[in-house]
């Protein structure tokens, strides 16, 4: 099957205006301006059974329509801050076919009637960023963007913001204060930002994947996108590969598709032919799925890994083969965590400093002492649920999972 | 020379991206054009950026301690920020961070005794698949070298120093 977002694969210089013209760009744009109304739009979104790639796979349809038609205006804001361990999806997205994110982010705006959006990109993503605003510029220049579109009322700007290293700001209330100019710490909910977003206005965001989904839904219509994968999960996924395979990288497949072709038909199998000890499906946040055959061969969607004991999340797969130590990783994504906890609560900031200290002392080489590995989950069971993010969560997912999962790794068996 | 002085189109350009009341938001690019200007972001253009926007100087200076790009101390002209994260680790990145290290005989945070490189071990990058690799931020902005080895960090460390010498003559 050819590529529905990594289209760049099959058309060479696709992120080229012209390029992305000629292969039908940007009509599905002016087809939902000149011929849809917005709530049309949102209509077939919300038919075609697109979840939200960011991570959370909330159904992206039903999140345009909560915005809050009382309160004026309304932003749009895409989420190009792309910062767990493991994902590099939506940064080969925007450097090989940034037009049909930005074509999906301006789909997305025309239904929720904003006439301003604006792409949040980790600071990191700078030659990114000023590639897209020479890209948003020769839209405005060819009347894609600006004012009376297509003979319409409607107008559009698009604006990129450059984050400057924080993970936290994925989190999409951290990325709104960071977008107002202040420190990327997550905002208390309710109100959500379909009601009180950007600059206290409703505010629709969504992560650049599923923008860059939107297009061809407008193109092929809702229902070709839901023959496409499985009930639970409409359409194709990025999968983002990475860990001990021996070809890591994006691999576009649709859902349903399993971790066996992933990691071995696509991915070229385990280096120096290993097996499969763990697989950590949502980056550094993820929890440890044993990687037996069952867990292999089941079709992947949200609801799958879920009864693994785990969520897909954004689908940056690790692979981790029987080489690697658990204690090791759990100190990698500690000291990850224990750095990017923004400071706001206290649970998350106290828990991931002492949880990567016990983790580095298990390091040490004094051996695994059972009162610390007690220790270890008493900490990570006082941050469960009591924090405002998902932050203080996800640093716990690995540890708490690696302990049950691989007693033996950790004196336990 | 101030920043309205040197960078007055930069300037008016960031702001034109959001609401005149909420000009505020300019403060995270205004920060990023002193970055790469100063290699650092100096007390003056805080305070120079807090005039510009309308806010506190305290405002300005919880917003560049938040973040890891801004940077409050001088340090090397090019920062080489290698991706020690879990992905980069599984291939590698943590011995390549300690060869390059004893390489340009430095420790973690370290600059070279020329004051060309300052190396330090940075959060994941989105470059899992191509590790190991490092960020570049400098006078040039923020570059990504991937697919490393010392041999290739050697031909980049070659390329800077022409860059110096041509601009010394």
């Amino acid at each position: 099957m050819s590529h529905i977002l990594l289209r760049h694969r099959e058309i060479p210089d696709l992120h080229k205006f012209n390029v992305y013209k000629k292969n039908g760009g940007f009509s599905a744009f002016k087809k939902a301006v000149t011929k849809m109304s917005p709530s049309q739009v949102t209509d077939e979104v919300k038919n075609s059974g697109l979840r939200g790639r960011g991570g959370a796979g909330f159904p992206t349809g039903l999140k345009w329509s909560f915005i809050d038609k009382n309160i004026w205006p309304h932003y749009v804001v895409a989420n190009a801050d792309e910062s767990e361990p493991g994902t590099f999806k939506d940064r080969e997205l925007m450097e090989m076919n940034p037009f049909q994110f930005l074509e999906g982010l301006a789909i997305a705006s025309y239904a929720v009637g904003a006439n301003v959006a604006y792409v949040y990109l980790r600071g990191e993503f700078w030659q990114i960023a000023e590639a897209m605003d020479k890209q948003i510029a020769e839209m405005e220049e060819a009347g894609i963007l600006g004012d009376k579109l297509f003979g319409t009322d409607y107008s559009l700007r698009i604006y990129t913001h450059v984050g400057a290293g924080a993970y936290i700001c994925g989190e999409e209330t951290a990325l709104l204060e960071s977008l107002e100019g202040k420190r990327g710490q997550p905002r208390n909910r309710p109100p959500f930002p379909a009601v009180a977003g950007l600059f206290g206005k409703p505010t629709v965001i969504n992560n650049v994947e599923t923008f860059a989904n939107v297009p061809m839904i407008l193109a092929n219509g809702a229902d070709w996108y839901k023959s496409i994968g499985t009930p639970d999960a409409a359409g194709v996924k990025i999968y983002s590969l990475s860990g001990r395979v021996r070809k890591p990288g994006n691999y576009e497949l649709p859902f349903g598709s399993t971790f066996r072709q992933l990691i071995y038909e696509h991915g070229g199998g385990v280096q120096d032919s290993r097996p499969v000890k763990a697989i950590m499906p949502a980056g550094a946040s993820s929890s440890l799925i044993v990687a037996n055959d069952k867990v292999l061969d089941t079709p992947i969607d949200y609801a799958a890994v879920r009864t693994m004991g785990a969520d897909l999340g954004s689908a940056s797969v690790i692979v981790l083969d029987d080489t690697v130590d658990l204690k090791w990783v759990i100190s990698k994504t500690l000291k990850f965590f224990k750095h990017e906890s923004c400071g706001k609560c206290t649970p998350c900031r106290e828990g991931t400093f002492w949880m990567n200290n016990i983790s580095k002392r298990m390091q040490n080489g004094n051996g695994v002492k059972n009162e610390d590995v007690d220790l270890l989950l008493n900490v990570a069971k006082q941050i469960q649920g009591k924090c405002l993010c998902a932050l203080g969560e996800f640093s716990t997912m690995a540890v708490v999972t690696g302990i049950e999962r691989f007693p033996e790794e950790f004196n336990r068996a | 020379m101030s920043l309205q002085q040197k960078y007055p189109k930069e300037i008016k350009q960031i702001l034109s991206k959001y609401p005149p009341e909420y000009k505020r938001s300019a403060v995270m690019p205004l920060l990023h054009l002193v970055q790469k200007d100063e290699g650092f972001v100096s007390k003056e253009s805080m305070q120079e950026i807090a005039g510009l926007l309308g806010i506190t100087e305290t405002e300005v200076g919880s917003v560049v301690g938040f973040y890891t790009l801004y940077q409050e101390k001088k340090a090397g002209k090019y920062r080489m920020q290698i991706c020690t994260d879990l992905p980069c680790a599984l291939r590698g990145a943590d011995e390549f961070f300690n060869q390059v290290c004893e390489h340009l005989n430095v420790k973690d945070g370290e600059t070279t005794q020329d004051g060309l490189v300052t190396v330090e071990h940075v959060m994941c990058l989105a470059a899992c698949d191509r590790a190991p690799m490092f960020q570049e931020q400098g006078p040039d902005g923020i570059k990504y070298h991937e697919y490393m080895t010392i041999d290739r960090v050697n031909e980049w460390l070659q390329s800077l120093k022409q860059v110096e010498t041509g601009e010394k003559r």
